[in-house]
């Protein structure tokens, strides 16, 4: 009696992440969905941001999301999966042992401390260096690329280890050096694994906030060169959300519901591509 | 004639490379470690700690922002643990795969890869204006409950996994009921690992901004009630930095987030890996 009790109230429980995210997902869609119908989809994917006056396109932002997003991936890739290799492949036990805290930790320092080294650090470097305003879809990337960094390590590096080691005595055992074992066995074996790292650091990439507000400058319009401002998204949300009231508040919760849509379509991806093996 | 580079070599460049670029992911990490603590630290006097914060931050402390960052995340662990737990002893304990499993651990999934800013409108929308709590600690620690409830589940899931089934049998041959059985067997046993979800859980509540400000709200006031408008201290550092009102207090402030960070992630790695001595 008293364990049927205790298994309802569990189930019960159990439901509460799953019922989470469809409160989420309908109060996210219920503000926002009926004013995009509302301005028309012409309006709302225009260039024209001017949400006190009618004006709710949000095609700049969708750019400038993609083009932060990108250029984090184009720093975060190729760091992650060689941390990835390394640690999994060319260390040794005690070296494993200490770098993955380590690597963890840097998943732990809050975004708006990246932000801050983003403003004291990375923007002045880049406008003494390459000129223009500093805050810019360069320094976005670059902080966005190493906050992205643990995701994909820690990932691949699971998918890595998961390989059999059977793979790896018989490639060695026909003569094949680590690193071509790694290329032509180990990458393809794990490639499912890797994937669905580098799509969860995309979505991380993609809905950080308060670190792209510090440092990507904002401007409403497509940047010209990676050296411009950029406003994506999120900032957009973060930036006008406390003053903003009637259609240019559900103008915000328009832009939260693209936002997770790409977010939902990329963790079922990232989740198949696990669940299959 | 074509030059090629022999396996050896590609080999030798190749690892170089590796090793370069895992070592230049270790710097920028101490980095940003070491260049944060540098300058902030000269600012932790226990004036800091322990003085109101005046003129929006430019002069006094953070002792405001410490408080209100301490009753946000009690709240919401005291929410987020015993639904997390829950849920990862009914999928352990209650379930053998199918339909039913499949859906909570795609709910849990999919909303630990919810970014924080959706949780933002998500909370100030629901708990700020539909049930009407204002901007408050109550709505800032349901919101972030929500946030760190996945991070709970999965670790306590593991843990819960790990521990071995003979335990369980040796329980119920001496007359235990399965709800017996996991409150004075496998909960105990996991209970290291348990609390490593926990205190991730509670680092990510610390150092949270974008789900916070739009539901706690920034007010600079000391807390008098679970209704009151708070500024958490990531809240605070994000405005001192981003107004520019004072670089020192900023970076002291940063100092102190910090630190609770290294705190944290050394006492959840110290858990685990007791954890994982004793049972693998």
């Amino acid at each position: 009696m008293k364990d049927k009790i205790a298994e309802k109230i569990l189930l019960f429980i159990a439901l509460s992440a799953i019922l989470s995210l469809a409160l989420i997902t309908f109060f996210i869609f219920q503000q926002g969905i009926p004013l995009i119908f509302k301005a028309g989809l012409a309006n709302f994917f225009s260039l024209k941001w001017a949400p006190t006056r009618a004006g709710f396109g949000i095609l700049s932002m969708i750019i400038g999301s993609l083009m932060v997003t990108v250029g984090a991936l184009a720093v975060g890739v190729p760091f992650g999966l060689a941390g990835a290799i390394f640690l999994a492949e060319f260390s040794s036990k005690t070296i494993q042992k200490t770098l993955k805290p380590i690597i963890e930790l840097l998943a732990g320092i809050p975004s708006v401390v990246y932000g801050f080294i983003g403003i004291v650090i990375l923007v002045p470097f880049i406008r003494n260096t390459f000129g223009g305003p500093g805050f810019s879809v360069l320094a976005a990337s670059i902080i966005l690329g190493i906050m992205i960094l643990p995701t994909i390590v820690s990932i691949s590096y699971d998918a890595l280890l998961a390989v059999p080691t059977t793979y790896r005595e018989g490639s060695y055992a026909v003569g094949a050096t680590k690193w071509q074992t790694v290329v032509m066995l180990l990458i393809p074996a794990a490639r499912s694994g890797i994937v669905a790292g580098i799509i969860l650091g995309m979505g991380r990439a993609i809905g950080e906030t308060m670190a792209v507000i510090m440092i990507a400058g904002n401007a409403l319009k497509i940047p010209g060169s990676i050296f411009d401002s950029v406003r994506t998204l999120t900032s957009t949300i973060a930036l006008e959300l406390g003053y903003a009231a009637g259609d240019h508040r559900a103008a915000l919760f328009a832009c939260g519901s693209i936002l997770f849509l790409i977010i939902i379509v990329l963790n079922i991806f990232a989740i198949r591509i696990t669940g299959r093996k | 004639m074509t030059f090629r580079i022999g396996p050896r070599t590609s080999q030798i460049i190749a690892y170089t490379i590796l090793l370069l670029m895992t070592v230049i992911v270790v710097i920028v990490l101490f980095f940003i470690i070491f260049y944060i603590l540098k300058n902030g630290i000269g600012q932790l006097t226990l004036e800091f700690l322990t003085d109101k914060t005046r003129e929006m931050g430019k002069e006094g402390g953070i002792f405001p922002s410490i408080l209100g960052t301490i009753f946000i995340t009690v709240f919401a662990i005291l929410i987020a643990t015993p639904l997390g737990v829950g849920s990862a002893v009914y999928l352990v304990e209650y379930t053998r795969g199918g339909m039913i499993r499949r859906i909570i651990s795609f709910g849990a999934d999919c909303l630990a890869g919810v970014p924080s800013i959706i949780f933002g409108l998500f909370g100030f929308i629901f708990f700020v204006i539909t049930m009407n709590l204002g901007w408050s600690i109550v709505s800032g620690g349901l919101t972030l409950a929500v946030m760190i409830m996945p991070t709970i589940i999965r670790t306590s899931e593991e843990a819960i996994k790990s521990v071995p089934h003979t335990y369980r049998e040796i329980s119920y041959s001496l007359g235990g009921g399965k709800l017996d059985t996991i409150v004075r067997v496998v909960l105990p046993t996991a209970l290291p690992g348990i609390l490593t979800g926990v205190i991730l859980g509670i680092g990510r509540a610390v150092g949270e901004t974008a789900a916070v400000i739009f539901t706690a709200g920034s007010s600079l006031g000391l807390p008098t009630s679970v209704f009151s408008s708070t500024r958490t201290l990531a809240v605070h550092f994000y405005i001192l930095a981003r107004e520019g009102i004072s670089m020192p207090k900023a970076y002291g402030t940063a100092a102190v987030l910090i630190i609770i960070i290294l705190a944290i992630n050394f006492i959840a790695y110290r858990l685990m890996h007791r954890f994982i001595a004793r049972y693998y």
